[in-house]
């Protein structure tokens, strides 16, 4: 038996405690702190004492107090049991506390990640006198029903198969033995993982195919790939958390982790609603088969939230490592780097920027470097893919500061909020002048197979448009619109068609909730289409307001929620052609000259 | 006997000495043993009056104290007692009715609480499973909030305002009008003055009492001349009052804390006295977290029948919306309510500007079977055109109104019309939300029905009044 390391607390400063007396403490090592046993993590050793962060409120604990080694990192348990778990920011099942402690957060409640007295099915998928290692799969566990979890030997592990049983077992129980060359090893249905450090693959791959958000001004004109990362800084109220939100209801991800942190209890509570009732739409099941949620909101340990999203990543990146494509979305990047600064503070750490830790940017640039498209370790031969979504909440909205800045570098695409858009209720309010993908390139060929050749031709001309009609709307505001040529009132049209009924996505329900990448491109074409017709007809001094009042260019704006979808916006596609022939015809305009020049 | 001799003998032998320094509203006090952090501490000086403070930091060689109430007169030789625990606050039923200062003794002459429940006042975390998503519509009676910023019981939504503005008076119409459809309850308010001026301490005891809802009011006061430290416990005091009223009393509670800026302003007065690093404009690093544990204490609890609603008010200093205070604010509550000084200066009562101000649970708690139908669509649609209206009024300033578009006209005959029939109301009109809605449908028709994207056709042909004949 182990002999208890124990030391003795000397100093109590909010999340942060000093104490002494054990001499072979690791630097990361997790501590039970006090009489109450709170969960901590040593962050500093100096001679003689040792520092602290404590993951529960420190409230009464007093010097003198005891503290217990566990002689662990911190880790995550990764196993059966993780989906549909809605988690704090040290991985306790919230609903565990919530049976022990009620409604409010006590502190000091040790539970288990995973549920250590359900039975899983596992079926195994190699046999007696198989030669395996770290990464392998030797399972699986139907984890739920949407949900098959690969049971993998653990990384580090490699031997013969001695024994494999094909039955019900708890987590804790074997399903097999593997033999190593000076040991038998049992594997059981889960293991643990340090959080702080990322989890092995075999080789990173290309990134090539986009994960389809439904939302469209993100895949039409700012994607990310499977395995990209992404970030979404905005004002409050712009709309970081709806967005991210809509992402992880309507992607096409195998699974999505979601991090609440250091935000509003009521908006996890919302997606603990949804989840079990939203049906995903490649699946058909619920949602929250194929989702883990954290919550570390804003009123509880700030510690915890700076832990939270190493949880996080580490549970996304062992669903990755099964062969699954995982969304991770953080809500927000920046309470979890406020979390760091304030530790930092308390352990007097000289600060650079606006208070914030010299790492600072390395700690965003290890998070941001977790996500990817790997070939997975082990065998079968899988890749997998981690794709991360985070959000930015820089102070007054300005981008110009530490945690928005340092993120843009370690990111492929940025959807910028813009303050100005929210105030006029343009939802996503996603700035397309601000905004970038460097994906973009990359799933051009993935469109072009799968959509429609011309559509890289089409989101690069509407976006061009969208630029030309930004700077004739400034010279608009000065001369009023209708000091302006009519060529240059048909792009302000057009623009004000794509916003509203392309870049607008504000359903809640119905429809438009999601569109499919078909719809996207079908609606652009439309409009751009539409754009070049009219701008024929314009050049042959059909004047613009004959144009602007036609019934259709209102329809344009609304088609995308009509109910009947693609046939509508088909349907629709063939009486603005008419319309505009119509027009064509009535000045006496051949037909040929519509298309002509486009 | 004296004060001081009844003290030293109730808590004999807890009674030291050895502060060090009095910096500020900081004790430092060496060699004490063993004390809790965040323990509550009483503190007595030469002139024989008793203090409260509480620890900040605490190390088997020195503590660190926050001296709360007034600090003239302390001196070194004072003397300390550790309570050995965190600051409670008792509460039972008796508390209604009643008004106390930010230390919750009582200042309306009557005898303290003295039997009931022992409270913490920092209160814990409500766990985010424990949570029920908000979502019954709150009827205020006031057209731009219930139709275009509509609250819902258990939501948190402050109001942004700048010293002059009728801020106050539009918390006390809420305060009077506030009701769920349906429901017979009627709302327990919580108020906390924070550093409030007492003119207008008076202005809302008058109108609860003037209501009769003074009878199911608790009222906190830290007035301006009361020390500025207890403004940290202020809010506090009426957060946890709150939360016995609705999770064991089962009231729905709603909760006025005014003005959160003077919160802000005693933090950061607290924080440089510590020494701590400045964050943005002086206010420290952690001031989001720290406001997050008074805010999300709102909310409603399943199997709980009350609620917390909060309305915090703040005046933003300099009147910027991106100063630290309503930007932090903002980061954590439901939405916001943001008055404008254009709207005041031109006469209209609340002087509400829609466009900045959001509530973001409205979408739970509208729609067919909880407002109408219709109310949805409506409220985006006003928003879109009164947006475009504000367009035409600037560029109407630059070209003049005659080299507006006709369409640019009318939509800024839309905004005229909407901040003069819509927003503008009296202080003692109580609109239902069918009103609301009357007028809502009056103003869209200054625009042409094919106009109203954001409105499904289905709806337009049953409300419009173009098609209602
Ligand atoms: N795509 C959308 N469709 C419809 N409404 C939206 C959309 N995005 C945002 N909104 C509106 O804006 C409000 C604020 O959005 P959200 O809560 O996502 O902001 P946020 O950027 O996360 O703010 P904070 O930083 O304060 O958390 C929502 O409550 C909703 O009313
Ligand atoms: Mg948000």
């Amino acid at each position: 038996m182990s002999v208890e390391r124990r030391g003795v607390i000397r100093k109590v400063s909010g999340p942060v405690v000093v104490a002494e007396g054990i001499p072979d403490i690791k630097l990361g090592e997790v501590v039970d702190v006090g009489k109450e046993r709170l969960i901590g993590e040593v962050v500093r050793i100096s001679e003689g004492y040792f520092t602290v962060q404590v993951y529960e409120s420190t409230s009464g604990i007093k010097p003198g107090e005891p503290v217990y080694a566990t002689g662990k990192l911190l880790v995550a348990e990764l196993g059966p049991g993780l989906m549909s778990t809605i988690f704090d920011g040290v991985q306790r099942p919230l609903e565990e506390i919530l049976k022990r402690a009620g409604s409010f957060i006590k502190r000091g409640i040790k539970v288990n990640a995973l549920p250590r007295d359900k039975k899983w099915y596992f079926k195994p998928v190699v046999s007696k006198g198989k030669k395996v290692e770290g990464g392998d799969i030797i399972g699986s566990v139907k984890e739920t029903p949407l949900i098959e979890h690969k049971v993998m030997v653990p990384p580090g592990v490699r031997g013969e198969v001695v024994k494999i049983e094909e039955g019900e077992f708890t987590i804790e129980e074997p399903v097999a033995i593997i033999k190593s060359d000076s040991e038998e090893i049992e594997v059981k249905m889960y293991h643990e993982w340090p959080v702080r450090v990322p989890r092995p693959f075999k080789k990173r791959l290309p990134l090539i195919v986009p994960l389809i958000t439904g939302q469209r001004v993100l895949d039409t004109f700012f994607p990310i790939a499977k395995g990209g990362a992404a970030c979404i800084p905005g004002g409050f109220g712009t709309g970081k958390t709806v967005t991210l939100h809509k992402v992880s209801m309507y992607s096409d991800a195998d699974i999505v982790v979601y991090i609440g942190c250091g935000e509003r209890g009521n908006e996890m509570c919302e997606l603990l609603t949804e989840f079990p009732r939203l049906i995903d739409h490649r699946t058909k099941r619920p949602l929250i088969e194929k989702s883990i949620m954290i919550a570390n909101t804003s009123n509880m340990p700030v510690s915890a939230r700076e832990a939270s999203i190493y949880m996080g990543v580490t549970m996304a990146e062992y669903y990755r490592d099964q062969g699954y494509d995982v969304a991770l979305i953080a809500d927000s990047t920046s309470r979890w780097a406020e979390a760091l600064r304030e530790i930092s503070g308390r352990l007097g750490e000289m600060p650079v920027e606006r208070g914030f830790p010299a790492y600072l940017p390395d700690r965003i640039a290890e998070f941001y470097e977790r996500a990817g498209r790997v070939e997975c370790l082990g065998r079968p031969k899988r890749t997998g893919s981690l794709t991360i979504m985070g959000a930015v909440s820089p102070p007054g909205g300005d981008f110009n500061e530490p945690v928005t800045i340092h993120t843009l570098r370690f990111v492929g695409a940025m959807w910028a909020l813009s303050t100005d858009l929210a105030y006029r209720r343009h939802f996503p309010a996603v700035d397309w002048l601000k905004s970038f993908s460097q994906y973009a390139e990359i799933v051009e060929e993935w469109w072009s197979k799968e959509v429609s050749e011309d559509f890289a031709r089409y989101r690069r001309r509407a976006l061009n448009l969208l630029t030309v009609a930004s700077e004739i709307e400034a010279i608009a505001s000065i001369v009023g619109e209708g000091a302006l040529p009519d060529d240059q009132r048909l792009i302000l049209l057009t623009a004000e068609i794509i916003k509203e009924g392309f870049l607008l996505q504000t359903a809640m329900e119905g429809v438009d909730v999601r569109c499919p990448p078909l719809k996207q491109y079908l609606l652009l074409k439309m409009m751009m289409d539409f754009y070049d017709k009219a701008y024929m007809l314009i050049k042959r001094r059909v004047p613009i307001d004959e144009i602007a009042e036609m019934p259709v260019v209102f329809e344009m704006m609304r088609v995308k929620e009509d109910e009947r979808d693609l046939e509508a916006v088909k349907e629709l596609y063939k009486r603005v052609m008419e319309a505009l022939s119509n027009i064509a015809k009535k000045y006496n305009i051949p037909q040929e000259a519509l298309s002509r020049g486009v | 006997m004296s004060k001081i001799y009844d003290l030293i003998k109730e808590h004999q032998g807890k009674w030291l000495k050895g502060v060090r320094e009095i910096k500020g509203s900081l004790m430092y006090v060496e060699n004490v043993g063993e004390v809790g952090y965040d323990e509550e501490v009483r503190i007595i000086g030469v002139d024989e009056k008793e203090r409260v403070g509480r620890v900040l930091e605490t190390s088997q060689e020195e503590v660190v104290v926050q001296i709360l109430g007034d600090r003239a007169g302390l001196t070194i030789d004072c003397l300390v007692y550790f309570t050995g625990t965190t600051f409670k606050i008792t509460v039972s039923e008796e508390v209604l009715g009643r008004m106390f200062n930010g230390r919750f003794e009582p200042i309306d002459g009557l005898p303290p609480i003295t039997f009931g429940e022992r409270r913490e006042i920092i209160g814990e975390p409500i766990n985010p499973v424990a949570r029920e998503y908000p979502h019954d519509f709150i009827q205020t009676g006031i057209s731009a909030i219930d139709g275009s910023l509509s609250l819902v019981r258990g939501q948190k939504l402050p109001i942004f305002s700048i010293s002059g503005l009728p801020h106050n008076m539009l918390a006390a119409q809420i305060a009077r009008q506030a009701t769920v459809r349906g429901k017979e309850e009627e709302f327990a308010v919580v108020f906390a003055g924070i550093g409030l001026r007492s003119a207008e301490a008076e202005y809302f005891i008058k109108e609860f009492t003037r209501s009769g809802a003074i009878e199911r009011s608790v009222v906190i006061l830290n007035l301006a001349e009361d020390p500025a430290v207890e403004r940290l416990m202020t809010p506090r005091i009426a957060l946890t009052v709150a939360e016995y009223l609705a999770f064991d009393l089962e009231m729905h509670v709603l909760v006025i804390l005014t003005d959160m800026t003077n919160y802000c302003e005693a933090l950061r007065e607290m924080s440089a006295a510590r020494g701590e690093i400045p964050g943005r404009m002086g206010y420290p690093g952690y001031m989001y977290s720290d406001l997050a544990t008074i805010y999300e204490r709102a909310g409603i609890i399943k199997g709980k029948k009350g609620s917390i609603t909060l309305l915090p008010i703040l005046t933003m200093p300099g009147g910027d919306l991106r100063h630290p205070i309503p930007d932090l604010t903002g980061y954590i509550t439901e939405g916001q309510i943001i008055l404008s000084q254009e709207l005041h200066a031109r006469g209209i009562y609340p002087p509400i500007n829609v466009l900045p101000s959001l509530s973001r649970l409205m979408k739970a708690g509208i729609g067919p079977g909880k407002t109408r139908e219709d109310h949805k669509y409506v409220a985006e649609q006003l928003y879109d055109f009164y947006s475009r209206g504000i367009k035409a009024r600037d560029l109407a300033r630059i070209v003049g109104e005659v080299g507006l578009s006709p369409r640019m006209r009318r939509f800024l005959k839309f905004a005229d019309e909407f901040e003069n029939k819509y927003v503008k109301q009296g202080v003692y009109e109580n609109r239902s939300i069918e009103e609301t809605l009357k007028i809502a449908w009056e103003i869209l028709a200054l625009l042409p029905e094919e106009e109203l994207i954001r409105i499904p056709r289905h709806i337009i042909s049953k409300y419009h009044l173009g098609r209602r004949g």
